[in-house]
């Protein structure tokens, strides 16, 4: 066993907002110190990629400094939440785009399946995508020769290999697009999520065949997901990424567990009224907004959520309400709910502080973002702003199914069986 | 793990920041050369898939653009075309011309087309533009034969024509063409992805830059002064010299010819590097 990709110190700067606009003095500014040897003037030393504390200087790390070693044979679990960066270290490691520091050293053919069906091209048939697909991934055209039976076989998409894919159904084009990459010969192979798509059966036999081409063919891979059931599943270990550091490596369960125990810590906002990076507007400023488990030390299925937004007011006499969104991460609004701060014209300027809460088996376990919304006889926006921070609701088994239930709730719901007949 | 194990270790290839663009990777190309052939086969089939005449409108264009050119620029401006029978001297101009155009336009949508691609999977890019050069050769290839059978019809009936020796220069001139349109595409399409409005600027400036070379006109009508500006096109000797091999009017001129050599192995060098440089840093820009 040997280590077959080894990163060292990797780092990546991402400009923020609008690139090519008024950039050219920046760009020159940056050449400049470039050239004599000295720090990147528009990076800020030690800033962290937050989410949750805007910065205004317009540039963020997306990753900081990521070491770490992956032998030979190894199933290697990335583990993050949105915004951690593992997007990102995933396409420094498939050389879709460059570490602006450090480097990584692999040997071997790497194949990242960050997206199925890449270069799918709708008018060629199921078999001449199956051959650009492949060669789009690295593959030989008589390596893909060799596969291409076993391939239609394992999408199950025999009857139509030589019909335009355009007439395919979601679900057949899926399914060959996952089998050209299942029947990649690279020695390391890395997932990003893919196998969020396609029906619960379908993704059951991704899952299985990864599992083979880890054990029995000894190829390494790096997977990605949010599902920590199919982690726990498939890795030998994993690496938990956070605000793109490194945060921890372990045993795969050792690391979920790290993960869902810190995942929840840092869904706050938390500013000074007078700080120049706080949330808001003339009207209103979010001095802190934080989501926390009502009942225990992390947020789950059965510890109900509790959520406290503290805010200052300016507008004095006015109606204020405030509404709180909850959003999933399928991007389904779960609800729109608030309350009348001030219903009879006779808002005050100051500090004004609301609780609430949703009790246990109510969520389903996922991730999870709160919008805030402001507003002026629930008519007129005062302040309005997405994704203000997003926690994870983690899952909690039925008996002994570990996987993640369908649907949005997940309710406790009390039966009554009775024996008739 | 130690030290010292670790530099005996071997390492396949490293993913670092400075990597330099003198390097542009031809190896790797070359590890991808089936893909590129299942581009250029993709190109090639999608083109006029649900179309009813099919592969038929490889032909269509350029003998609808003939017609075209015998009737506006032949009758009513009445320009000279030196002699040639009028429809052997535009499709003539038109089939390499086209060459280089189609060759142009499309390279240098290679970024802005392919960005999904690109931001998903590593290939080496430069795979997409060559595929675009063999593509256009095979296009170029099913208008020459065209143009051919038409050039042999008119020397079966008697045409004063005069296909000479020259004609074994002909792939030459093809690589000059094609070195040309691969260069400026590889510029445009590096330029394009932070700059958009110069796509509008190349679709444009290619049309203009057909007036300016002798496609639809014979050097030989251009008035003394005005002839020099016209040899510092580089696609001037080019076209000259292709239509004096087949027809015999024209020039083939040593040194000008020299002269668009030189200018596109410049373009086409400038073109790898700048192409080579953008190509590293471009996803974090689209």
């Amino acid at each position: 066993m040997r280590p077959v990709i080894k990163a060292d110190g990797v780092s990546k700067l991402y400009k923020l907002g609008e690139i090519g606009t008024g950039t050219l003095s920046h760009d020159l500014q940056r050449w400049l110190s470039k050239v004599r040897g000295k720090e990147d003037p528009f990076s800020i030393i030690g800033a962290v990629n937050d989410r949750t504390s805007k910065e205004n200087d317009g540039y963020a790390w997306a990753l900081r400094d990521i070491s770490f070693e992956v032998n030979e044979g190894d199933v290697l679990g990335i583990i993050g939440r949105n915004g951690a960066g593992k997007s990102t270290l995933l396409k420094i490691l498939s050389r879709v785009t460059l570490p602006t520091k450090g480097h990584v050293d692999v040997k071997g053919r790497i194949a990242s399946l960050l997206e199925v069906g890449t270069g799918f091209h709708p008018e060629l048939t199921g078999r001449d995508n199956i051959f650009l697909n492949g060669a789009i991934l690295g593959m030989r055209k008589n390596e893909i020769k060799r596969k291409f039976d076993e391939i239609v076989d394992f999408a199950g998409v025999a009857k139509y290999v030589d019909t335009p894919v355009k007439r395919y159904s979601s679900g057949m084009y899926v399914r060959l697009a996952f089998a050209v990459a299942a029947h990649l010969e690279s020695e390391i192979l890395i997932i990003d999520e893919v196998l969020a798509v396609g029906d619960a059966e379908f993704q059951k036999k991704c899952l299985g065949k990864m599992g083979d081409v880890s054990k029995k063919e000894g190829r390494t891979i790096l997977f990605v997901s949010h599902n920590m059931a199919s982690v726990k599943s498939l890795c030998t270990h994993g690496i938990v990424l956070h605000n793109g550091m490194y945060a921890f490596e372990g045993p795969t369960h050792e690391a979920v567990n790290f993960y869902q125990k810190n995942s929840n810590l840092n869904q706050f906002l938390n500013f000074d009224l007078n700080s120049k990076n706080i949330i808001g507007n003339e009207n209103i400023k979010i001095i802190e907004f934080k989501v926390e488990a009502l009942h225990g030390d992390y947020i789950s299925v059965s510890s109900g959520i509790s959520f406290e937004c503290t805010f200052f007011n300016v507008k004095v006499g006015i109606n204020l309400d405030i509404t709180f969104e909850l959003v999933n991460s399928e991007e389904v609004k779960i609800f729109h709910h608030g309350a009348l701060i001030a219903k009879s014209r006779d808002s005050k300027e100051g500090v004004y502080k609301i609780k609430g809460h949703l009790p246990a088996y109510t969520l389903n376990a996922g991730q999870y973002k709160f919008n805030l919304i402001f507003g002026e006889n629930q008519r007129y926006v005062l302040f309005s702003e997405s994704e203000l921070i997003g926690f994870e609701v983690a899952n909690e088994s039925l008996g002994s199914n570990t996987e993640i239930l369908p649907g949005i709730l997940r309710p406790n719901i009390p039966y009554e069986i009775d024996f008739q007949k | 793990m130690s030290k010292e194990i670790d530099k005996n270790l071997s390492w396949d290839f490293r993913i670092e920041a400075n990597e330099t663009p003198f390097k542009l990777g031809l190896i790797d190309v070359w590890h991808y050369r089936d893909l590129l052939f299942l581009f250029v086969k993709r190109d090639i089939v999608t083109v006029y898939k649900q179309t009813i005449l099919g592969p038929l409108w490889f032909f269509i264009q350029p003998i609808l653009t003939t017609i075209t050119f015998m009737f506006v620029f032949g009758n009513l401006a009445g320009l000279s075309t030196d002699g040639v029978p009028q429809i052997l001297f535009y499709l003539g101009g038109i089939t390499i011309w086209n060459y280089f155009n189609d060759l142009l336009t499309s390279t240098s949508k290679t970024f802005t087309e392919n960005a999904p691609i690109f931001g998903k999977v590593y290939f080496p890019r430069l795979i997409l533009p060559l595929s675009k050069v063999v593509s256009n050769l095979l296009k170029f290839g099913i208008q020459f034969a065209l143009f051919l059978i038409i050039l042999v019809v008119f020397l079966i009936r008697g045409a004063d024509l005069d296909p000479n020796l020259h004609i074994t220069f002909v792939p030459i001139l093809l690589l000059m063409m094609g070195g040309l349109g691969l260069g400026f595409g590889l510029i445009s399409s590096s330029m394009t992805t932070k700059y958009r409005d110069l796509a509008f600027l190349i679709t444009f400036g290619v049309q203009l830059l057909m007036f300016a070379s002798p496609v639809i006109y014979p050097m030989s009508s251009i008035s003394e002064k005005y002839q020099l500006y016209l040899w510092l096109n580089p696609l001037t000797s080019i076209l000259e010299a292709f239509k004096y091999s087949f027809l015999g009017s024209g020039y083939f001129d040593w040194f000008w010819l020299g002269y668009s050599g030189v200018f596109m192995l410049i373009i086409l060098a400038f073109g790898a590097f700048i192409f080579n440089k953008i190509e590293k840093s471009f996803i974090d820009t689209v």
